[in-house]
């Protein structure tokens, strides 16, 4: 039991320190700026992963929660005058209410099933909020209120860096304890055989729409840091290729790895910009490096390097 | 009335397409389990490929037979290179190696051709030919006929050949098929090269009505998946019902409700029928076996 | 409650699968302290008994009580609940879970469920996980796994899994328990601690409804035992009445034969 509850401490601490440590390594405002969005993606990732990773259930529908976030905090604060914050916090809201109104029908479904059900949904919601331009801008987006916390205007690429690092913490912290809690055992025990769950006494039901409005408020918190990050909202982040990009971010991490959910979101969102000096070539790049990395660790990179050092180990 | 019609014309059209790249998935799914979000990248390879050719001076009728076979070597080539060597991998790696193989063709396609958008000229003219009120145009009737012919090639090629009763069987049992003599990397290899050649076909003849550029793929394999699912996975009726439904959903929604909102419609629709039928309009009923 | 007041009641239970009736107006009852067995050639309606028994399937005809109460076709974690736990024969293990994992699992029922205190790990979830746990090292140890319980469920032989299923089970300290083939795939060692296991089981005032293939354990455990033959009841009654039946041995080999039938019984 020690060694689990290590481990529950040990990757919010190792994420932790690679903030603090990649900090000194920053040489301008626009590599703070990229590593600040890694751990924004990092942080939707994480709680997709709780839901794919542990749970085994596919949503191809997240960005959408993404955009509810993202836009909570564009269109509250202009409309109604609420303190960005507030809005943030009216958007998860929002999100967690919506997620639980559709997951109880949409998570009866399985495998490819749930996955075209989700992609219907997030298609929908990025449908609604492109569609919508009185509120929402349209395709062109809408400027999003500078935050301002206590009289401090929040700006600058550094200061960013710090509240997403902060916020990437605090996220892994929490879905680690989600997993090594009685929840998150009912979770990955689903994950294997519903029947023996049931059996267990697991209400199946209730734990994946659990997971699933917890992950779907995980993507509206890092939509609404986006958004106040960028001062800016477009509706591509609500749309399916986000969904997708997204997901691919967890299988190419790992599966049910924390770590493996920053992994996964530091190669897709550091490679693009690494790649534009290649111009025309950046997506045949791009595609190819994913092929070869799923080719060669199946698992995700860091299940897979973590299954092979343990073999040299013992070796 | 006229307006219905025309409405279901346009739809089907759309339809038989997403129909058609609906059986790619289909066939791929039964041989390998692979759920190939590549998929649309055939029917860009398919247009593109002829817009190119053609534009080089290539007698159209040429053109689109080049395309096809090039549409078939790549999927050999995907299967060979990407998916072969990853056999055993589990479903999810599968689908991002697919996504990853459809990034890669995007990216190639954009070199190789340009970013712009292509038409064709219509294969028999733009002339539409007048039927109960509503204008045709000539190119939807080769695109309907198009997928006709190739569903009642499938449906022989399945029923009345060897090779197509060893797809049949690879699909019904990976192990059992082996355990006779079949060989599964050959089907499965197989099935990428008719998904990929179905594909481009579908391309060629819908890129007059519909145009095309590189990046088209993407949306046509979400819809074709849509479709699929729709119909219920792995079954081929299932698959050519669910691409019509789905083209003419969109077309009566766009025309009779909103425009803007046309792929929503279809979509709600796709959600009513999954959460009344779980395993889709075809699908099958399980029991759990424990 | 007595003795002789029956834990588990099954009356004219019946499901058919395509026209088939797999299960045909079966009824037993199972009494707290015994080990009742069902047996029955391949395809007897065996397991698909358990599975009406257990809530994975519905049944089209019949009812179940579980301890004086009405639960037919109640979902398997409701009737986890009411205390009826079970095994599978084709092991439905946490195969991404060590065997401890997998036995915490168990106590799924019997842990606190406060979302807050699991996602922000309060000291109460810590002291959960602790007390879940070492419920978990107590139960591998009884049946014979605590060397094995940091390891991946994936990684534990075909034994050990059949073994950690039953430790599971216990693990919600069920009223009622259903064993589909707990000693298939064990050598005759591992057998004999299983029976002795069963045994102890039932002495400590289980319902235990045991599915199994090893004659000679089902007629040395058993107080009472049940003969399925497609689907219908054949015969009942104690191990000395199942072995002398005719009905029983023709089932079990055909008409000819009667000494093989008896070896097969025995």
């Amino acid at each position: 039991m020690g060694r689990l509850l290590s481990h529950r401490l040990a990757v919010p601490l190792v994420i932790a320190l690679l903030v603090v440590a990649l900090s000194f390594a920053m040489p301008s405002n626009f590599y703070y700026r990229v590593a600040a969005l890694v751990w924004i993606s990092a942080l939707a990732v994480i709680g997709l992963n709780l839901l794919m990773g542990y749970a085994g259930q596919v949503s191809l529908g997240h960005a959408g929660f993404f955009g509810i976030g993202a836009y909570a905090v564009a269109v509250l604060p202009a409309q109604f005058g609420l303190h960005p914050l507030v809005a943030a916090l009216l958007g998860a809201f929002a999100t967690a209410a919506l997620a639980f109104l559709v997951g109880r029908p949409i998570l009866r479904l399985k495998g490819h099933y749930l996955a075209v059900a989700t992609l219907g949904f997030g298609i929908l919601i990025a449908m609604t909020i492109s569609n919508e331009a009185w509120l929402t801008g349209g395709p062109d987006g809408m400027p999003v209120e500078r935050l301002t916390l206590f009289g401090w205007r929040v700006r600058g690429a550094d200061t960013w860096y710090w509240i997403t690092g902060g916020l990437l913490v605090i996220g892994a912290w929490i879905a680690c304890n989600l997993v090594a809690s009685p929840t998150g055992r009912a979770l990955r025990a689903l994950h294997d055989s519903e029947v023996a769950a049931r059996v267990a006494g697991i209400d199946v039901a209730r734990a994946k729409l659990t997971v699933f409005v917890i992950s779907a408020v995980y993507a509206s918190v890092a939509g609404s840091t986006l958004a106040l990050l960028n001062g800016f909202v477009t509706p591509d982040k609500a749309n399916f290729l986000h969904s997708i990009e997204l997901v691919t971010m967890v299988v190419l991490g790992g599966m049910g790895s924390v770590l493996g959910s920053l992994a996964g979101a530091a190669i897709l969102v550091v490679l693009p910009q690494v790649l534009t000096g290649f111009h025309d070539y950046e997506h045949m790049i791009l595609g190819l490096i994913m092929m070869v990395i799923m080719i060669v660790l199946r698992a995700g990179i860091v299940p897979s390097l973590a299954a092979l050092f343990k073999g040299r180990w013992k070796k | 009335m006229p307006e219905l019609l025309q409405f279901c014309v346009s739809g089907l059209t759309v339809g038989a397409v997403y129909a058609l790249v609906a059986l790619g998935f289909t066939i791929i799914y039964n041989a390998s389990d692979v759920v190939n979000f590549a998929q649309g990248e055939f029917v860009m390879i398919g247009g593109m490929t002829t817009v190119f050719a053609t534009a080089a001076g290539v007698p159209l009728p040429l053109a689109a037979l080049g395309a096809v076979l090039v549409a078939m070597v790549v999927g050999l080539l995907l299967h060979r290179l990407a998916i072969e060597p990853a056999r055993g991998a589990s479903p999810v790696t599968l689908i991002i190696i697919t996504i990853g193989a459809s990034i890669f063709l995007r990216g190639l396609a954009q070199v190789v051709f340009d970013k712009q958008f292509h038409s064709l000229p219509a294969f028999s003219g733009n002339t539409p030919i007048r039927f109960g009120g509503a204008a045709i145009l000539p190119q939807s009737f080769w695109v309907l006929g198009g997928a006709a012919v190739i569903v009642a090639v499938l449906w022989a090629f399945f029923n009345r050949t060897l090779i197509g009763k060893a797809v049949l069987a690879t699909a019904a049992n990976r192990l059992a098929a082996r355990l006779v003599g079949i060989n599964t990397s050959f089907v499965m290899g197989l099935s990428f090269v008719m998904s990929a050649a179905i594909g481009a076909v579908a391309g060629i003849l819908v890129t007059p009505i519909t145009l095309t550029s590189y990046d088209v793929g993407m949306l046509l394999a979400l819809k074709g998946f849509a479709a699929a699912m729709l119909g219920g996975m792995g079954n081929p009726l299932g698959a050519v019902v669910g691409g019509l439904a789905v083209g003419l959903l969109e077309a009566l929604g766009a025309g009779y409700i909103s425009s803007t909102y046309k792929d929503a419609i279809a979509f709600i629709v796709i959600l009513i029928v999954l959460f009344a039928l779980p395993g889709g309009l075809f699908g099958k009923a399980s029991v759990e076996r424990v | 409650m007595t003795a002789t007041t029956p834990l588990l009641e099954v009356s004219e239970i019946g499901i058919a699968f395509g026209g088939v009736r797999a299960v045909d107006n079966v009824s037993f009852s199972a009494r707290p302290g015994e080990v009742f067995s069902i047996i029955g050639p391949n395809g007897a309606g065996k397991t698909t008994l358990f599975n009406l028994v257990s809530g994975i399937y519905r049944p089209k005809s019949g009812s179940v009580r579980l301890a004086g109460e009405p639960v037919t076709a109640l979902e398997p974690n409701r009737l986890a609940e009411r205390g009826l736990s079970r095994t599978f024969q084709n092991l439905q293990v946490f195969f991404r879970m060590t065997a401890r994992e997998n036995v915490m699992v168990g106590r799924h029922l019997r842990e606190q469920r406060g979302l807050l205190a699991h996602l922000f790990a309060l000291p109460s979830t810590g002291r959960q996980n602790r007390e879940s746990a070492a419920v978990a090292d107590a139960l591998l140890e009884r049946v014979g796994l605590a060397a094995l319980a940091d390891m991946p469920a994936a990684n534990l032989p075909y034994g050990a899994l059949k073994r950690l299923e039953i430790a599971r089970a216990l693990a919600a300290e069920p009223k009622v328990l259903l064993l589909d083939e707990p000693a298939a795939g064990c050598n005759p060692v591992e057998t004999e601690e299983i029976e002795k296991l069963i045994r102890k089981i039932a002495d400590d005032g289980v319902a235990v409804v045991l599915v199994e293939h090893d004659m000679k354990l089902v007629m040395r455990i058993s107080d009472r035992i049940l003969v399925l033959d497609q689907g219908r009841m054949l015969a009942e009654g104690s191990a000395a009445e199942i072995r002398s039946n005719p009905k029983v041995i023709e089932a079990y080999l055909g008409t000819h034969g009667t000494r093989e039938a008896n070896l097969a019984l025995d």
